[in-house]
């Protein structure tokens, strides 16, 4: 057998890499945080490489004493086998001490199983099913930034209040769209709304919805729920538009990168919800400052900065902890996480409850007109903003099992 | 009110008008890969690739060059026609006459590439394309609204595949393509050059998915992935009106779109699902396809 050199090279720098990137797997001074999610479909806008960029901006800032810190990522595709086999290895072989991100509610459930079965530390910020704090909790599990109830609770109910008695949902057929419109359905009922009907679209993969649009507008409601994310909420708007579907539309989960997308002057007039906004005060536009430098084209949304957040909150728990324990034990971890107040940039002072939901304000925002913006990312006003005590699903309420009552 | 299954008439005949018009987008989507996979032999899987590149020409035309829809109509074609030409001469022109697979897999390759290449220059939440204002507004038609941008997408997507067929079916040159795909060693002893004429089909059903793309522009969000969600579709009509199949894949489009919507109105869930199922029908009975020859 002849060998050429590059053949050699390739092979002498594989074995020379292999033993080195184990040893540091197993390193015990090494705290690995893995950020899983969506890098190239409909959610990576909205998490994504911004997400990492602001994990690893909180690694920077923390400057962790007596332990160093490694961030990885990984691409889920928006499929739940794909991301628990990649959290499974992760847990399993490359030493990761924390999960962090998982966008997709369906990929986020499946994280959580795998995170309490090995009993890990899950710190999940994209995905928005209450479940994660519910009927699949842990207490390994924390949940960051925002959730269906939350969502439901302050755009649905401000639609109805002001006048949008009657809905249509229309809704991307997976666990996320589900628990939304459920959601959205209770909090329209119970101030005194109705839902006519819904339609159910395939997700992913459904690009056109003038179909699902026209079923809205026969049905003769005055609202249209939007149950979906990302892109398909960006199409449905914008096709809305087109079609000159004369209902209010109520975008149930819309962040900051969608309006970029659509643009104000098919945008203006939404209202959205979100806990976090970089123009809401000093501390989150001193934030939005150190990191845009790091990803110009992309400006951090409530997910952003929960990464950011949550990263920061995790490793001050670890400091207290210390390495050894927090790399034994998720459990420990989260229950120090908890028993310490958070305090960041992002979200301000606020705390994590029993069922390892951060509790913070949630701000009804209204996207401006393209004359009231007066530069990049100047999107949003300040319609209502719902107290933290008030903003989430009450604890009893949930069902989680380890929750005393 | 009339209904046909517990559905009202006048909201069927706005699903039966959408379907038209997704139909028209099928129809000129499939009719490119049609006449690539007719002359060439190749299962272009970068059409749908292509095809966003189209969209995204549009959308720098104006933002950094200031030309409008109109023009860029027929420049964007063109600028991603030119691009198709370089693709077969540098790297499909390599592999002809070699399995299927290899031009499946070099194609697929090439689209995850060029995909990958504009998500990471434009992210995937993708950019905002206005409607040209001549365009904007909408028809009452009683049953549904119309919007104009759409009538006119259906319109132009008739015209484009009429012209197409006519070229391939009736015209000289289009004989000439024939008969190089019969038997191209015996025309190129006539003194055709059958490689130039190879480059500039796939150049042509290239810009055919680059037209398509501009077209599609204003409607849909503009982003990296709007090419890979309707390929499989585009392949499906294409398998069904049977591969190669100029008339066949426009027949199927259209028809194809109108199916796709009625399933909208009555199992939404099954909308992604059902082309697929009528493929899988056609192929257990008519296994070359509705209007394809059995070889």
């Amino acid at each position: 057998m002849r060998l050429s050199r590059r053949t050699l090279l390739a092979a002498t720098a594989a074995a020379a890499a292999q033993p080195a990137f184990r040893a540091r797997a197993q390193d015990a001074g090494t705290i690995r945080i893995g950020v899983l999610n969506d890098q190239s479909g409909p959610y990576r806008d909205t998490g994504g490489l911004t997400s990492v960029i602001c994990c690893k901006q909180a690694v920077s800032e923390f400057a962790a004493q007596g332990f160093k810190v490694d961030v990885i990522m990984a691409d889920h595709q928006n499929k739940p086998d794909v991301g628990a086999g990649i959290a499974r290895q992760w847990y399993d072989r490359d030493g990761v001490d924390m999960i962090l991100d998982v966008p997709t509610s369906s990929v986020g459930l499946a994280v959580g199983a795998v995170a309490k079965e090995k009993n890990k530390a899950y710190i999940n910020v994209g995905a928005a099913t209450t479940d994660l704090t519910g009927k699949q909790c842990a207490p390994c599990i924390v949940h960051w930034s925002y959730d269906t109830y939350m969502l439901a609770k302050s755009t649905g109910g401000a639609t109805v209040r002001s006048g949008g008695t009657s809905w249509y949902f229309v809704t991307a057929d997976y666990v996320f769209g589900h628990q939304l419109q459920r959601d959205a359905t209770h909090f329209v009922e119970a101030a005194g709304g109705k839902v006519l009907g819904s339609s159910a679209y395939p997700f992913p993969g459904t690009s056109d919805f003038s179909s699902f649009l026209l079923q809205a507008q026969a049905s003769g409601a005055k609202v249209l729920g939007l149950c979906n994310a990302g892109a398909d909420t960006v199409n449905s708007i914008k096709q809305a538009k087109e079609f000159g579907v004369n209902m209010r539309l109520a975008a149930m989960l819309m962040f900051i990168t969608d309006v970029n997308a659509l643009g104000l002057q098919t945008a203006q007039g939404l209202t959205l919800t979100e806990s976090f906004y970089w123009d809401l005060n000093d501390r989150t536009r001193a934030f939005t400052n150190r990191v845009r430098p790091k990803t110009p084209n992309n400006w951090p949304n409530m997910i952003h900065a929960g990464c950011y957040a949550a990263t920061l909150h995790f490793l001050k728990a670890v400091q207290a902890l210390g390495v050894a324990e927090a790399k034994r034990s998720g459990t420990a971890i989260v229950e120090r996480m908890k028993a310490m107040p958070t305090n960041d940039d992002c979200f301000g002072k606020a705390h994590i409850r029993e069922d390892g939901l951060l509790i913070v304000p949630s701000y009804l925002f209204q996207v401006k007109t393209p004359a009231e913006s007066h530069g990049k990312w100047d999107y949003y006003k300040t319609l209502s903003v719902t107290p933290a005590d008030q903003a989430w699903r009450p604890l009893a309420e949930g069902g989680c099992y380890f929750v005393k009552s | 009110m009339v209904t046909i299954f517990g559905k009202p008439l006048i909201l069927l005949y706005g699903q039966l008008t959408l379907g038209l018009i997704n139909g028209a987008f099928y129809a000129l989507l499939s009719l490119g890969l049609a006449v690539i996979f007719g002359l060439l032999n190749i299962i272009n899987f970068t059409h749908g690739a292509l095809f966003m590149l189209g969209a995204f020409t549009t959308w720098a035309l104006l933002n950094y060059a200031g030309i409008g829809y109109w023009p860029s109509l027929i420049l964007a074609p063109i600028i991603i026609g030119a691009l198709g030409l370089v693709i077969e001469r540098v790297l499909i022109k390599r592999i002809a006459g070699l399995d299927h697979l290899y031009g499946l897999l070099l194609t697929f390759g090439l689209s995850l590439i060029i995909e990958g290449l504009m998500r990471n220059r434009f992210g995937s939440s993708g950019v905002p394309y206005e409607i040209p204002s001549v365009l904007q507004g909408a028809t009452n038609l009683g049953f549904m609204v119309l919007p104009r941008y759409r009538a006119w997408v259906v319109v132009a997507a008739v015209v484009m595949c009429f012209f197409t067929w006519l070229l391939i079916e009736k015209t000289r040159l289009g004989a000439t393509l024939r008969a190089a795909t019969e038997n191209a060693p015996l025309v190129q002893a006539f003194g055709v050059n059958v490689p130039r004429l190879v480059t500039l089909t796939y150049g042509g059903g290239v810009a055919l998915a680059a037209f398509a793309g501009v077209l599609a522009a204003p409607m849909n969000s503009v982003n990296p992935n709007m090419g890979s969600n309707l390929i499989v579709v585009v392949f499906a009509v294409v398998v069904i009106g049977g591969m190669g199949s100029i008339l066949g894949s426009i027949l199927t489009g259209f028809g194809l779109g109108i199916i796709e919507g009625l399933t909208k109105v009555y199992y939404p869930e099954g909308s992604a699902t059902v082309i697929f199922v009528v493929m899988a029908l056609v192929l257990l009975l008519r296994p070359a396809g509705l209007f394809g020859r059995a070889t």
